[in-house]
């Protein structure tokens, strides 16, 4: 079994198949300790239908998450997540992650049951969101695959599908990989091969100062296994999809350092400039006097899904309170900025918000909690300014886009399978695909489907004739003492992308764009030089960035009609 | 406003154009800040004990494993950079 990828899915499948005693190899770009978006921690897991305090089932769910997005979404990925994540958070447990209040810091609240000692998120009726302490998870998950006994390969970058015969859509036996330290060159062999390399980044914003900042996702997620998997021949669905950009470390503030209402601060009480309560209201615009009621599902509503700024058109079914939009307040004479009220709120809800999430999630125990507490800051007594409305910490051009808020992906089958035999997909791979239950859920589940498919598979060779092309491209730029560097091409490829597939899509443009690509893949790809193996990780990224951009433009070239769910 | 100088314990970027401040007096050089990178920006010191070298500063994505996993508190230190730093005041103060 080869698993490509050693973030929190990949970590998954790679547990899942060893399980079952057969012998995994792991290759991750980073370090697979703390690889990945959620490396760093993670405040709170969705969709855990079936734990025992949930009010809503695994398919009440899920077919609440299809409609709320207009039918685009990954039934079968998020139906698993809602089978099977609440048993992946106990299989985290045993393994040394923290998922209860153990230490009782939370008795008594309004959000804690006192059996479990679980601590619930957002719809505090319904309870099937966990607050957990994800700084405990990955290493957890990382030991775990050391004690099975999986190979795993770190500082090395998955570059391309081997197939049967070294054939374009045949069945896929291995792939091909670079260590970015020593420059080493691997030819894997597999039975079955799960792809788990999360979602393209950097295609239409690049920071040449910043450029670990461009993204909200790690800046070597870039997107590599959709790269390689389209040039094997994969299936996609949805990579039209972009939004406006919500999201980058650069061109905004550090996520969840600001202050908001949403996601991790969900429901945080606000204030505008002179100290004036921000009202919150339901989905019938009642006005909510308590802290309390915005943990409610409304009056006569089922349930409700995460507080709003999930969904970008939510159904009236779903939606969750919120505060006024930004607009409607102005209207109403309250003044910018506005500022987080943690103060302001009960203290339990403060010391969960401060101090539990961000803490747990991930980029914030160091960065905010530490940083902002050393600096000065106490929730008890100080207000956190707003840069954004919703969760939003930054505002950004029309033009500026991100695969983000259910994105395009992989196609996949009941079983995470794509169309390529032995090629599985997990975690943000897959099309419609977030968050982390969702890629633990998915990973342990195609890990498991991919065993399967390994212990019937017949043997075949490795092409060297394949592997040797492969060799071929991606040494080239090590070669090279002058031409053109990574940073130079992404952002030619970035500053294309906004021009010719930003908020208005036409042919004219999109062939444009398309050509434009063409351009820069046959004159400026040749030219990328890169000094050392870490440079040459840094060029074959940027490679890939640009392959999926054109894959973006093709997709979008395919459509033939405006689409609201799409945002096309 | 928020006291600037407060935030202002970090290194000037003028003086270390890097999200990371190493005190060398602090730093015992085991390297394991290096090792959890998963950018990978560091390079270890040519000579043994000696502070990570910050090869390549401009790839952090500031997230702090590296903080975390430091065995010697305040030898490793993770600043935003200057146009990221945000806002807060005293709830009573009206400025």
């Amino acid at each position: 079994m080869l698993v490509l990828g050693g973030g929190i899915a990949g970590c998954w499948a790679a547990i899942a198949a060893a399980r079952e005693g057969v012998g995994v190899t792991l290759v991750e770009k980073g370090a697979t300790v703390s690889s990945g978006a959620a490396g760093s921690g993670c405040d709170h897991w969705e969709s855990a239908a079936t734990n025992p305090c949930s009010g809503v089932t695994p398919e009440e769910l899920t077919r609440a998450m299809i409609a709320d997005h207009g039918g685009y979404n990954n039934g079968i990925s998020h139906y698993i997540e809602c089978r099977e994540g609440y048993d992946r958070l106990l299989d985290l447990e045993a393994m040394g992650g923290k998922i209860r209040d153990s230490e009782d810091e939370f008795a008594g609240a309004e959000f804690r049951d006192e059996k479990t000692k679980f601590l619930f998120a957002y719809d505090y009726v319904n309870r099937f969101t966990l607050r957990v302490w994800g700084t405990t998870f990955k290493s957890a998950l990382h030991a775990e695959c050391r004690r099975l006994g999986v190979q795993v390969i770190d500082r090395t970058m998955a570059t391309s599908l081997l197939s049967e015969e070294g054939r374009q859509g045949g069945r896929i036996i291995g792939a091909t990989a670079v260590n970015g330290r020593t420059g080493e060159f691997l030819v894997l062999r597999a039975g079955a091969t799960v792809l788990a390399m999360s979602r393209p980044t950097r295609i239409w914003l690049f920071s040449t100062g910043l450029p670990g900042l461009s993204e909200f996702r790690p800046p070597q997620c870039t997107g590599d296994g959709h790269a390689m998997g389209w040039k094997a021949g994969v299936e996609f669905t949805m990579m039209e999809k972009s939004v406006q950009a919500e999201w980058s470390g650069e061109r905004s503030y550090p996520p969840y350092g600001t202050g908001n209402t949403h996601n991790t601060w969900y429901a945080c009480s606000m204030v505008d400039a002179e100290g004036r309560e921000i009202p919150w209201v339901d989905r019938d615009g009642r006005l909510l006097e308590s802290v309390s009621e915005r943990y409610r599902p409304a009056p006569g509503q089922r349930f409700f899904i995460k507080g709003g700024g999930e969904s970008y058109f939510p159904l009236h079914d779903y939606l969750g309170p919120d505060t006024l939009p930004v607009d409607q307040l102005l209207e109403q004479g309250f003044k910018l900025p506005f500022y987080a009220d943690l103060p302001g709120m009960p203290e339990l809800e403060r010391r969960a918000i401060w101090g539990l999430m961000v803490g747990e999630e991930g980029k914030t125990k160091v960065p905010i909690l530490q940083n902002y507490t050393g600096a000065g800051f106490d929730p008890d007594t100080h207000l956190l300014q707003s840069y954004g409305d919703g969760w939003r910490s930054g505002a950004f051009l029309p033009q500026e886009r991100q695969l983000f808020g259910l994105p395009g992906g992989m196609m996949n089958d009941w079983e995470l399978r794509t169309n390529l035999e032995g090629l599985f997909a997990a975690g943000d791979q897959l099309f419609a695909s977030n968050c982390h239950g969702h890629a633990a859920a998915t990973g342990h589940y195609a890990g498991r489907h991919a065993v399967e498919f390994a212990m019937h598979a017949a043997d075949a060779p490795i092409s060297a004739e394949q592997a040797e092309i492969e060799r071929d491209r991606i040494m080239a730029p090590l070669d090279r003492k002058r031409g053109l560097t990574w940073k130079e091409l992404n952002a030619a490829v970035a500053r294309q992308m906004q021009h010719h597939c930003g908020a208005f899509k036409t042919a004219d443009l999109l062939e444009s764009g398309l050509a434009a690509l063409d351009d820069l893949e046959e004159h400026e790809v040749p030219r990328l030089r890169a000094g050392n193996p870490h440079e040459l990780i840094r060029t074959l990224e940027v490679m890939n960035i640009l392959t999926n951009a054109r894959l973006i433009l093709h997709a979008s070239l395919a459509r033939q009609a405006s689409s609201k769910h799409l945002q096309w | 406003m928020t006291d600037r100088s407060r935030l202002g314990e970090g290194p000037l970027r003028e003086e270390v154009p890097a999200p990371l401040f190493i005190d060398p007096e602090l730093c015992t050089g085991c390297n394991l800040c290096l090792e959890v990178c998963q950018v990978d920006l560091m390079l270890p010191h040519p000579e043994k004990g000696g502070p990570p070298i910050l090869r390549y500063p401009e790839e952090c994505w500031y997230e702090g494993s590296c903080v975390e996993v430091c065995p010697v508190p305040g030898a490793i230190r993770l600043v935003h950079p200057p146009a990221n730093r945000v806002n807060w005041k005293l709830k009573e103060s009206r400025s």
